[in-house]
């Protein structure tokens, strides 16, 4: 397949805790997309000290697929996504920057979409939405699919982001513009995402949108209790009240 | 101006066109159907949202897309990828 780089080089974040089992897997589906594709790429791991060995998983691959494709910036324990993506990005060599999760829940399938989108718009950033177009996710009962649709209205009456997915974490950013929010973003867990988003749009970024489907293997052990409810509506208050 | 800001803002303004036209403020003397008209505005209008709140959110989870191929195309993958790793000398 024709190589259209254009000198674009897009670095992979993928900070894990504990996926032994899907690193190897979510590398493999990277590595085979990214190749079709034919754009310039290179996968940084930023394992948290995860007791189950993901790190030396992680030393395998570099083996098989080349320390040019595979880099490790590894932590000592378990710190906060902000600074994840800080550590990933200070030696990354790509000036696109995509983040998304480990598990297996986000698919690789879709990164020719988010380059295009991006390169239709020039977007500073393109974010995958499971609620629009033929996104959509797997393994949810009603009750999940009600808590998130009904947070993220809440979300869209209170802070009209301009996003429709804003606890999505599937996104590609311009490598100055991750850098930019990553340093003025407080909040934790998934009101760390919608801070990035809401931050984008106070800085006047574009932003550009992406269909995707996420596929939860992991919703069955962990389920969405009351106490995360409670932060992620605190979160959003806050953003609501300083933003 | 924090969204916080302009909701109140915005609110503010709603309600003092309110409250001029339902208790007459500036002695306008205004047609009583004009102050019969706004009077129930509020409840009205949160009633409405209300119920567009409840349609909107029904309605997205009635069609929130269900991936069943995306799921059984990981499923394949998966497979696929564990036979070419271990070829290639994955340990797992």
């Amino acid at each position: 397949m024709a190589s259209h780089s254009n000198g674009d080089k897009y670095s992979v974040l993928l900070p894990t805790y504990n996926e032994r089992e899907n690193l190897p897997l979510i590398v493999w589906l990277l590595v085979k997309y990214f190749g079709e594709s034919g754009y310039e790429y290179e996968i940084i791991v930023i394992d948290d000290g995860s007791p189950d060995g993901t790190l030396e998983v992680a030393e395998q691959l570099q083996k098989i697929y080349g320390e040019d494709k595979i880099l490790l910036r590894p932590r000592a324990k378990k710190l906060g996504l902000g600074t994840a993506y800080i550590h990933g990005i200070k030696h990354a060599r790509g000036n696109y920057v995509f983040i998304m999760d480990a598990d297996l829940s986000h698919h690789p399938k879709f990164i020719p979409e988010f380059i295009k989108k991006q390169r239709e718009g020039g977007y500073d950033l393109v974010s995958g939405t499971r609620y629009r177009g033929d996104g959509g996710v797997y393994g949810w009962d009603l009750r999940r699919k009600l808590i998130s649709r009904g947070a993220n209205y809440v979300t869209q009456v209170l802070l009209r982001p301009g996003a429709s997915d804003l606890t999505g974490s599937f996104r590609l950013y311009k490598k100055e513009v991750l850098e930019s929010l990553v340093e003025r973003c407080v909040s934790r867990g998934y009101v760390f995402q919608m801070e990035m988003i809401v931050r984008a749009r106070q800085l006047n970024y574009t932003i550009g949108e992406v269909p995707i489907s996420f596929v939860d293997r992991v919703y069955g052990e962990s389920k969405l209790g009351g106490n995360e409810i409670v932060s992620f509506l605190k979160g959003l208050l806050t953003l609501f009240a300083t933003t | 101006m924090t969204k916080l800001l302009e909701w109140v803002f915005g609110v503010s303004v709603i309600g003092a066109a309110w409250a001029l036209v339902t208790f007459d403020l500036l002695n306008l003397r205004l047609p009583v159907a004009y102050k019969e008209v706004a009077w129930p505005m509020p409840v009205y209008l949160l009633v409405v949202f209300g119920c567009y709140s409840l349609a909107t959110v029904g309605y997205r989870v009635a069609t929130f897309n269900d991936c069943e191929e995306a799921s059984k195309e990981l499923q394949d993958q998966i497979k696929e990828a564990k036979e070419d790793l271990r070829k290639k000398g994955l340990k797992m």
